[in-house]
């Protein structure tokens, strides 16, 4: 299970990698997305998953992982308990970046509005020093077309 | 004042500054209500971090406040040492001038779409990630206060504004999230969130390369954060964007904001291997200096040229916290003379109270400068350099202020920067960084000739007879738009009295360093003795018998170790620590 959990982890890590390097911004916003469920994933795989521990003759000699509930009539939690803190510290990181995701759509809307395009290749006007920035603006709009074709 | 006392003052800050954002909320519209209330929000909170500061500066004590009334480990804890308690006083003084000048520079419909709420959101959350006890809560405060800046960022919604913000939200997310992801690491590793038992548990880690590894994890969340090389060029790309108000509370806390986190997470948790995370911090610090005053000199906008240099003085702080790690670490080895020993640890401390004091040297030093290029930006509608001129003879006080600033900044004598350089040098020189010190001195150079060129061309040079034209500027700063004007003399008034205040504060400091000396001093030597914090917060009971779990699992290793012959050797760096036999 770990196993898989880990692979799993590594796609999402590189797919969302690969995503954040393109040059579109809507494409930016899935990478972190994908990058944020990896690192949830990572979290709870780190802090330890439902595992059997078996010694040589395959005999389960201890089981991690149980729901973490207190069982009747007693007041600690029992052996082999799963950690309830990552999924608490997982719900929080979920519920941060879904406001974060939503804030980030409205962005790239007002931007497409303002700028007229989602490459990020074309938003250098803040990233220019002023030697390299062109004199006329009608010169940035060629530049973009040349980029299109 | 008695330790009960204290302890009640220590969530009086964020309570304060979200209270107002909420009350302001309440308020949505009524714009007068709300700029009272933002300033009496920001004045409670700046007292109470006085009192704080006092109490612990007089005291030399930690405060911890289990919240909720569940003791450390297990409870979220919020500690004030007085490293925590000098950045809530320099948070409170650079969010209480902030605020003030926004009166004179932030336009109406800004204030009306919540920019005052934002403001003391973000003040309320920098607050929270200085008293965080943990490293969750840390985290949680990190994002509170991005999703703040976010929003203060694009609040306006100008071309240069949404550009600026998509580079910044962007890397700034990068970072949470490798934030995160070493949180929970460290977590898997040792399953402990509380900085206080997570140094403690660290010192029998069972596997240190793992542990370097979230180290240098951590290295590039904070170092995005705190804008370092090669990872800052979200902060030049985005900083002079917002109106000045807003550029200047950012380049005065958030940057600072990683870079304390850096200083308590790597004095107080990362306690093992401290010379290679140490090591990989003063080549940062290096690059970062020189290639943040290269770049300024070559910028065409004052408030981007302003930025590039934030960056290169976030290389000292970075610098001060390197060289100390290293000193620690090489303090550490048996081979060495007690003498020369204590020699290096105290270099070492000496180094991160430099860092401490160039910190609130910086905090305020920068934020003025962003004062002064608001207030050029008023009186010419924008910052581009080739463009302006004249100031000299049209308005010689605001010349006078800059270039004031601007000299504290490059580190002359009798100005607060020179000071902080002094330790940060001195500290180096002991401690036998001989070429960072080196570089340090040369961004000094550099800096000079920046902060000379932009004073030349903005305020000596004669202004060109069509400064104010806006339709022939460059497509750099065409996409910001002018400041308002509306409030005439009053703005002026409100822009330059803290623009004011924050010059005598520098000059201050130049002509009476001793306070801040004194207690950055102190802060240095409680972040350099781990053992104090510990056991502040940490309850004793439980301390006791962590430790002893500790030696246990350690023999247990050593024992195993000397059976394997050649399997051990992965073991064998595992730090036998002095502070376990203590």
């Amino acid at each position: 299970m770990s196993f898989l959990l880990a692979c799993t982890i590594g796609i999402l890590f590189a797919t969302g990698t690969y995503m954040l390097l393109r040059r579109s911004f809507v494409k930016l916003i899935i990478g972190l997305g994908l990058i944020g469920h990896g690192a949830n994933l990572l979290i709870i795989t780190a802090a330890g998953i439902n595992t059997e521990i078996v010694d040589e003759t395959g005999a389960i000699v201890e089981i991690r992982g149980r729901p973490p509930l207190i069982a009747e009539g007693e007041d600690v939690l029992g052996a082999g308990a799963a950690d309830p803190i990552p999924p608490a510290l997982i719900l929080t990181a979920i519920v941060i970046s879904f406001a974060i995701v939503s804030y980030t759509i409205v962005l790239v809307k007002r931007t497409y509005q303002e700028v007229g395009t989602d490459d990020l290749n074309q938003m250098t006007a803040t990233d220019l020093t002023l030697t390299d920035a062109p004199e006329e603006p009608s010169q940035a709009e060629t530049g973009s077309t040349e980029v299109a074709a | 004042m008695s330790p009960e006392g204290l302890a009640t003052l220590v969530p009086v800050p964020i309570i304060t500054h979200f209270v107002t954002a909420v009350i302001c909320i309440i308020l949505w519209g009524r714009t007068s209500a709300q700029r009272w209330l933002s300033v009496v929000g920001t004045i409670v909170a700046l007292m109470t971090s006085s009192v704080l500061l006092i109490g612990h500066a007089s005291g030399d004590v930690i405060t911890p406040v289990y919240v909720g009334g569940w003791a450390a480990p297990f409870g979220i804890t919020l500690v004030v040492d007085l490293f925590s308690a000098i950045m809530l006083v320099l948070n409170g003084l650079v969010g209480l001038a902030c605020v003030i000048y926004g009166f004179g520079n932030i336009d109406n419909r800004r204030e009306q779409f919540g920019y005052h709420v934002l403001v003391q959101a973000m003040l309320g959350a920098c607050a929270q990630a200085f008293v965080a006890g943990d490293l969750f809560n840390m985290y949680v405060a990190f994002e509170v206060m991005l999703i703040s800046s976010f929003v203060l960022l694009t609040l306006g919604g100008t071309r240069g504004q949404l550009e600026g913000a998509i580079k910044y939200v962007a890397l700034n997310l990068v970072s949470s999230t490798i934030f995160l992801i070493a949180v929970g690491l460290l977590y898997g590793m040792i399953g402990t969130l509380n900085i206080a038992d997570m140094g403690e548990r660290l010192t029998a880690a069972e596997n240190p390369r793992a542990v370097s590894v979230i180290a240098v994890l951590f290295v590039v969340a904070y170092g995005i954060k705190a804008g370092t090389f090669p990872l800052f060029f979200w902060l030049p790309a985005s900083y002079h964007t917002p109106p000045s108000a807003v550029s200047a509370l950012f380049s005065g806390l958030l940057t600072k904001v990683g870079a304390y986190a850096m200083i308590r997470v790597f004095s107080a948790v990362f306690v093992a291997d401290r010379a290679f995370t140490g090591e990989i911090m003063i080549w940062m610090a290096g690059a970062t200096m020189l290639v943040g005053a290269l770049a300024a000199a070559v910028q065409g906008e004052m408030r981007r040229a302003l930025s590039f240099q934030l960056v290169s003085s976030i290389g000292y702080i970075v610098m001060g916290l390197g060289v100390a790690l290293v000193a620690w670490d090489k303090a550490d080895d048996p081979t060495l003379s007690g003498e020369a020993s204590a020699a290096l640890r105290a270099a070492g401390t000496l180094s991160i109270a430099g860092a401490v004091v160039y910190i609130a040297h910086h905090m305020i030093v920068k934020t003025n400068l962003f004062f002064f290029a608001g207030l050029v930006r008023r009186i010419f509608g924008h910052g581009e350099i080739a463009r302006l001129g004249g100031l000299y003879k049209s308005h010689p006080m605001l010349a006078l202020g800059f270039l004031l600033s601007a000299l504290s900044l490059a580190g002359l004598p009798i100005f607060s920067g020179f000071w902080a350089k002094l330790a940060l040098v001195r500290a180096g020189l002991e401690a036998g960084g001989y070429w960072i010190v080196g570089v340090a001195l040369l961004t000094g150079i550099v800096t000079l000739y920046t902060m000379g060129r932009l004073w030349c061309e903005v305020f000596w040079k004669d202004a060109p007879e069509d400064a104010s034209d806006r339709t022939k500027l460059s497509k750099v700063s065409a996409g910001a738009e002018p400041p308002p004007r509306t409030d005439g003399r009053w703005g002026a008034a409100l822009m330059g009295g803290p623009a004011i205040a924050m010059t005598a504060l520098t000059i201050y400091i130049g002509l009476a360093p001793a306070g801040l000396f004194g207690v950055a001093e102190k802060a240095g030597a409680q972040l350099a003795d781990r053992s104090q914090y510990v056991s502040a917060v940490l309850p004793e009971a439980y301390l006791a018998e962590l430790r002893a779990d500790i030696v246990r699992v350690i023999a247990a290793r050593e024992a195993e170790n000397a059976g394997e012959i050649d399997g051990g050797s992965a073991l064998a760096d595992v730090p036998t620590d002095r502070e376990v036999n203590e």
